[in-house]
């Protein structure tokens, strides 16, 4: 059983595709199953109030991490717990399900388009009899309009009639209708511009210290995520790599993944600079490689790595850092005071004029 | 800038015929691009970023036509050939790199056959000439084994690597401009980082110019010698790219730099430019900012700025008209 505070914790959580050709094919070209181990045991807990964000590349599991944490996949191993009571005994309880919500990357694909913006606010509050009668009803979705920065009036339309920032604050007004204590939310600001990424955060930010919310946040911006995470979970083909605080992430990273990912973002502070981009790409998760999934692109990997899978555990030097890593924790790497891959100078960027 | 241009844009207007109007999706866009120049066009959405380089390379979706002002390849008017001599144009002097590779490549033919028959359309070849060249630009474009992954098709190519085909496709007939739009917004960070380097190695190697439309400032930092913001069918701001980024004139550049979460720091809250860019029907009259701006004055709202001189950039801002100075 989790501690109170923990809002939710995933034990061992895996989730097997079964990607294999029809069956009488595989009979009759003698092929064995295919498995795509999207999620091969993954273990976290998020405490009430605080944003846990996974990160990674394309194909390494984290939105179907996101989809189980609210249930939507059941999980092939392991549990997913919400305040200590297992997601599969839950499934049933409406009260459960009221109180975790998602928030979904495509807000053009996630809202009904022939439905007013009331009505799909106003779903979730029906479906959970959460207010009696109209009148009640209508002033609870101007409500939730006004706290997401949209006009009570902006109910009335349709979601054609917003821009890609607007409906992204129509999706959270519909996750919050049902009061939730805890939102999974699955890229929400890539499909937006930069501009106004910056104002979703922001709002984000703010009802967060407002409703005490917790978050489960799912990015492959390193950027957004740093501003907006108390803890940061990188991840490799379906496997936690490196677990740490935020800033300790950014300082101090030590799984050598986690070093090339933040070396190839393409960063302000580069201009005209060169730099050494990470040979090779991501391995197909139906096949991955053995031991340590990132050791054909390691620089640190010897014949150890190929063989045995690493686990997650403190790093040697900073044990705030859990990080899988068979170098790190023989002191094959250059250790923690090591300078973050790229001294960047200056801080931020533009403010003349 | 001492060179001729090699290409030359002079107050570029698209308009797309409505059952309700005229609408204007370009506005008196201008801008030349050096040889051997990298060219950044950034800007939100809808700004006209890749319509202009789809009015260059004359691959603009119908009904939306160029209704005014001069496009220069080399000092030539490219703007008012027929569409048959623009198909030579095309590959041969101009190459396009679009964002997604996968509906870029024809998947009915092999990725060799793709290279082959765009070199041979444009430059004189031979069969086993232009294969061996194909194996050439595979290798450059860093693909392993290019010798046996000529004759793979494109499904057969993870995203990167597909990236690096079309990469080879628009480079392989030698074009003096290429106009590459989002070419790394597919890919992931990794992958991303490898194919800025590539095309930042060809563009040199090849003395070949570019304009690289892209919403990521990061990627338009570290590749670009000039940048242009765009905004609501305009270029508000133009200059060499460390001024831009570092040091931008227009308020609008320097919301949108503001507006980047930080990767080396940890900010309370970002800096947000509130509102959203006008749609092409409801553009306001004077400066298409002004709803949004932070400076805005009773000038902005009426008369609408052109490109002015604001010291290391140019800026379409009454804020560096010198008539104006005391506002400054």
């Amino acid at each position: 059983m989790s501690e109170p505070a923990t809002v939710f914790e995933a034990e061992d959580l895996a989730r097997y595709f079964d990607v294999s050709r029809p069956a009488l094919q595989r009979l009759l070209s003698r092929e064995p199953r295919r498995i795509l181990r999207a999620v091969d045991g993954i273990s976290f807990s998020i405490p009430k109030g605080t944003t846990l964000s996974l990160v990674g590349e394309s194909g390494c599991g984290k939105s179907t991490v996101a989809r189980m944490a609210v249930g939507l996949y059941p999980p092939t191993r392991g549990r997913a717990l919400f305040e200590g009571v297992d997601l599969d005994r839950a499934r049933a309880a409406a009260d459960q399900r009221r109180r975790m919500q998602m928030i979904f990357q495509d807000p053009y694909a996630s809202l009904n388009p022939r439905w007013r913006v009331r009505d799909i606010v106003a779903e979730p509050i029906r479906a959970f009899g959460l207010v009696q009668g109209g009148a009640a009803r209508r002033e609870r979705v101007a409500q939730l309009l006004t706290q997401v920065g949209l006009s009570p009036l902006d109910g009335t339309k349709y979601p054609h009639e917003f821009s890609g920032g607007q409906r992204q604050r129509i999706s959270i007004a519909r996750a919050l209708s049902s009061n939730p204590d805890f939102l999974v939310c699955d890229e929400p600001t890539s499909a937006l511009d930069v501009s106004v990424q910056a104002q979703i955060l922001n709002l984000m930010k703010g009802l967060q210290r407002d409703l005490g919310l917790t978050y489960l946040f799912i990015s492959h911006n390193l950027a957004v995520v740093r501003q907006i995470s108390d803890r940061i979970g990188v991840m490799y083909l379906g496997r936690i790599v490196e677990l740490a605080p935020a800033e300790t992430v950014f300082v101090s990273p030590r799984h050598p993944y986690t070093r090339a990912l933040m070396d190839a973002i393409p960063d302000l502070e580069m201009i005209g600079r060169r730099r050494i981009p990470v040979g090779g790409e991501v391995p197909s998760p139906i096949n991955p490689p053995s031991g340590c999934h990132f050791h054909p692109r390691c620089p640190l990997a010897n014949d150890r790595c190929r063989r045995e899978d690493p686990v997650l555990k403190p790093a040697r030097g900073t044990p705030q850092t859990m990080v899988a890593c068979h170098a790190v924790e023989e002191g094959r790497d250059t250790g923690p005071t090591a300078v973050p891959p790229l001294e960047r100078v200056g801080s931020s960027p533009a403010t003349s004029a | 800038m001492t060179a001729a241009p090699l290409l030359e844009v002079r107050n570029l207007r698209v308009e797309f015929p409505t059952r309700r109007g005229t609408l204007v999706a370009l506005h008196d866009v201008s801008f030349s691009i050096a040889p051997g120049e990298i060219l950044g066009v950034v800007g939100e959405s809808g700004a006209g970023k890749s319509m202009t380089g789809a009015a260059i390379i004359r691959l603009l979706e119908p009904p939306g036509r160029i209704a005014g002002g001069q496009i220069l390849l080399e000092g030539r008017r490219i703007d008012n050939l027929s569409q048959d001599e623009m198909r030579r144009i095309r590959g041969r002097r101009i190459g396009a790199i679009f964002q997604d590779p996968l509906t870029t490549l024809n998947p009915l033919y092999t990725v060799g056959r793709q290279l082959t028959e765009t070199m041979q359309t444009h430059l004189d070849l031979s069969n086993s000439e232009a294969r061996k060249r194909a194996i050439d630009w595979l290798e450059m474009v860093g693909i392993p084994a290019a010798a046996q992954r000529i004759d793979s098709y494109p499904h057969e190519f993870s995203g990167g690597m597909r990236q690096r085909v079309v990469i080879a496709l628009a480079l392989c007939a030698e074009p003096r401009l290429v106009v590459a739009d989002e070419p790394t917004t597919a890919l992931d960070v990794s992958i991303q980082a490898q194919v800025i380097a590539l095309l930042k190695r060809l563009a040199r190697e090849k003395n070949t110019s570019m304009m690289l439309v892209t919403h990521d400032m990061g990627v338009i930092a570290e590749t670009a010698d000039r940048v242009a913001v765009m905004y609501a069918g305009r270029v508000v701001e133009i200059g060499p790219v460390r001024e831009v980024v570092k040091h931008p004139h227009h308020p609008y550049s320097i919301g949108l730099m503001n507006s980047i979460p930080p990767l080396d720091h940890r900010v309370e809250r970002l800096a947000q430019i509130d509102g959203a860019m006008p749609r092409l029907n409801a553009v306001p009259p004077g400066c298409p900012y002004n709803p949004r701006c932070p400076k805005v004055f009773d000038r902005c709202i009426v008369e609408r700025p052109d490109l002015l001189d604001a010291g290391s950039t140019s800026a379409a801002c009454w804020l560096y008209d010198r008539a104006e100075a005391p506002h400054v």
